[in-house]
């Protein structure tokens, strides 16, 4: 298993690191980064974080790795291209400088791809630093292939008033391996917005990172919504470090893939930070969506909140593990979290599994976990004012769910969301 | 006539709660049902609108002369079967404005009316909602979530307003309310009503039939009607209780 995941992306790691015109110290990292995926290998569901997603398929075939000179109109038609904002497009992993609308940024921020910031001394303090590679085999092979990925510094005070759209599009079978490096300096404040989706039901890997940095009384609103196509593997980990006084709320829509893995770490490093990890996760028939976060109170008095919900139909899983730690001199932390699940069939089923490790006396901390279907009786109800049933149900659904779709603010991937919860309903909301 | 319960028996969960129960509406009526606790007013009630857990074991309702039984509950409210529920749901998540343009536009589609969008469905929904003196901050909110007794209560006859029904079931909307509200909602219903409806008004008490005046009263007790008469049988209620029903019905 192990010596056969290594041989699968040996050749295309030679290729790339062999025309790499990158800095020495990125090109060390990436070999050690190699190395470390080699010796790992994938994991197995002997590993207990990965005990209930089954990455075999992922391994099972090798996929093509860089980009394809995949149509530029390919993701101008993309459901998800937006105009008038600043949009930061990577089609099959490649950075697409023609595709991405970065052009007249304000003072104090930048927006750039990795090979045009690689001499930045905030990258390169930071690049791999929130996320190490050794977290997983996966990050490790991301970070093996370090090539594309957008560099967003905010700097001190400055904010960023539109918001900035990251978006991923998938033509076809290959694996890609993007990444976010978002800092954002004291006082700042942004939104950014990851979207990750494809153009034609392929299957492909997509393998990405999103390190976020907040220094003190910096704000982000962070969405992601992922949408890949349902053949597709996504594998993703985002991780935030919170400095004094910053807020950080971020909502994670997991929609797409046919395994889906998505780690929502934040660590707090300074006091009086706050955040929000939420999300929503939509499965139906052959999907499998996992969700593992790990939140560290390790300063005094920051408060985490995370809402998950989750949506079953038919033969599907969806796994969320959530572990809050708060160490031992984390007093007055202030944690909540919450993960509820409809399931929407009897074939369908969710392992969920809230921990809570706390270290400290002085501290207010609440977690629960439900599983349920569709209320019987607000179904009656709904029908009793002659709803039909597939209508009471898109309904009752959507309202399960509103809470966090209600937090995407940007109306057109509002409007895509809802249209995918809600089926056929939205155009009669 | 709008309305025929002939010989209804209906059980749930193995206990039969109406034993044999008739009941006749015609439109322009306004009946009222009165009853000790139990006996199966808001069962009929429910068997009327469809709820799936009622099973009716013998007997038979004709609305409109035809088998209302053989119908979905959504069925039967498109084609102007109303209950204003005793104990609304709350729906989070699904905004008041939201849910009752849906059910509006469904009715619509059934009727061959005009379906409305969502601006001209807020239009008519201001009006409505002056029936029963309802400020518009309700309708962003999630259908009855955090709504008070009363304003649950005062929601469902919006609902009512909206729809239209040619039968309308009011399961103690009177209970919950304020002298005020009361009033308020009462007038209300009294705007709705026209000979074209007909209105059951299930109530422990008087008081709401001071203001909605019913052509006829029922009493119903352990599961069938055991007196009938004009609204001077309220009163005379008011004054000594169920007991001797009770024991007739025994
Ligand atoms: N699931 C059930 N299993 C057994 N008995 C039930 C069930 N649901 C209701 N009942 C019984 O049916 C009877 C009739 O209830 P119903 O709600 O119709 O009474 P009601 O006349 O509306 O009373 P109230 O005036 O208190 O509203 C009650 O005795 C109740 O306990
Ligand atoms: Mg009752």
């Amino acid at each position: 298993m192990k010596a056969q995941a290594a041989t699968i992306f040996d050749e295309a790691f030679r290729e790339s690191i062999g025309d790499s015109a990158q800095p020495e110290w990125l090109v060390t990292l990436r070999r050690e980064a190699f190395a470390n995926f080699t010796q790992k290998g994938f994991p197995t569901t002997r590993d207990e974080e990965w005990k209930y997603t089954d990455v075999k398929a992922v391994a099972s075939k090798p996929f093509a790795v860089g980009g394809a000179n995949s149509e530029p109109s390919a993701v101008r038609s993309e459901r998800f291209a937006v105009t008038g904002e600043l949009i930061v497009a990577f089609v099959d992993g490649v950075f697409r400088r023609d595709l991405s609308v970065i052009d007249g940024l304000p003072d104090g921020v930048t927006i750039a791809s990795f090979a045009d910031s690689l001499d930045k001394e905030v990258l390169k303090a930071n690049l791999s630093k929130i996320v190490e590679y050794d977290f997983n085999a996966f990050t490790a092979l991301n970070t093996a292939f370090t090539e594309n990925g957008v560099f967003i510094h905010v700097t001190k005070n400055v904010r960023v008033d539109k918001e900035i759209h990251v978006i991923f599009a998938s033509t076809e079978e290959r694996a890609n391996f993007p990444r976010v490096l978002f800092v954002g300096d004291e006082g700042s404040e942004a939104e950014l917005v990851e979207v990750f989706t494809r153009t034609s039901e392929a299957r492909y890997l997509t393998n990405t990172v999103a390190e976020i940095v907040l220094e003190p009384n910096a704000r982000l609103k962070h969405s992601r919504v992922q949408r890949e196509s349902h053949k597709a593997f996504h594998i993703g980990v985002s991780k935030a470090r919170l400095s004094k006084d910053s807020v950080y709320d971020a909502t994670n829509i997991n929609l797409g893939g046919k395994i889906a893995r998505h780690d929502a770490n934040l660590e707090f490093t300074g006091e009086g930070a706050e955040a929000w990890v939420d999300g929503l996760y939509l499965v139906e028939d052959g999907q499998h969506t996992d969700t593992h976060s790990r939140i560290d109170h390790t300063v005094k008095n920051c408060v985490s909140h995370q809402n998950y919900k989750g949506i079953l139909d038919g033969k599907s899983r969806a796994v969320f593990n959530g572990k809050v730690f708060v160490h031992k001199d984390a007093s007055g932390t202030d944690a909540n979290q919450s993960n509820k699940n409809l399931l929407l069939s009897n074939d369908a089923r969710v392992d969920t599994k809230p921990q809570l490790e706390i270290y400290n006396d002085d501290v207010k901390c609440a977690h629960g976990a439900t599983v349920g279907q569709l209320e019987g009786e607000e179904m009656f109800y709904l029908l009793s004012r002659g709803l039909n049933e597939d209508l009471a149900r898109n309904l009752l659904t959507y309202g399960f769910a509103e809470e966090i779709i209600n937090k995407i603010t940007v109306p057109s991937i509002k409007k895509e969301l809802d249209e995918a919860v809600l089926n056929r309903l939205h155009a009669r909301l | 006539m709008l309305l025929e319960v002939k010989d209804l028996y209906v059980e749930i969960d193995g206990q039969m709660i109406l034993k044999g129960l008739n009941l006749q509406i015609d439109r322009g009526e306004v009946h009222a049902i009165m009853g000790p606790n139990g006996s199966g007013k808001s069962t009929l009630a429910k068997v009327l609108a469809g709820h799936p857990s009622y099973e009716v074991k013998k007997g038979e309702i004709l609305y409109e002369g035809k088998d209302l039984l053989a119908l979905e509950p959504d069925e039967r409210a498109r084609e102007g079967v109303f209950m204003a529920f005793q104990y609304p749901v709350e729906i989070p998540g699904v905004s008041n404005s939201q849910f009752l343009r849906l059910a509006y536009n469904e009715k619509m589609k059934h009727c061959g009316g005009e379906e409305l969008d969502p601006l001209e469905f807020n239009d008519l929904l201001k009006e409505k909602a002056k029936t029963v003196e309802m400020d518009p901050s309700f309708f962003k909110r999630s259908v009855n979530e955090g709504f008070s007794g009363g304003e649950k209560k005062r929601n469902e006859i919006l609902q009512m307003a909206v729809l239209d029904p040619k039968l309308a079931v009011l399961d103690e909307t009177d209970s919950g309310l304020d002298i005020d509200a009361l009033r308020i909602v009462s007038e209300g219903v009294n705007k709705l009503k026209s000979d074209e409806n007909a209105i059951v008004l299930v109530t422990h008490y008087q008081r709401l039939l001071n203001y909605i005046v019913p052509d006829y009263v029922h009493v119903l007790a352990d599961g069938k009607i055991v007196k009938e008469g004009g609204k001077e049988l309220a009163l005379e209620l008011e004054e000594k209780g169920y007991d001797s029903f009770k024991a007739a019905g025994n």
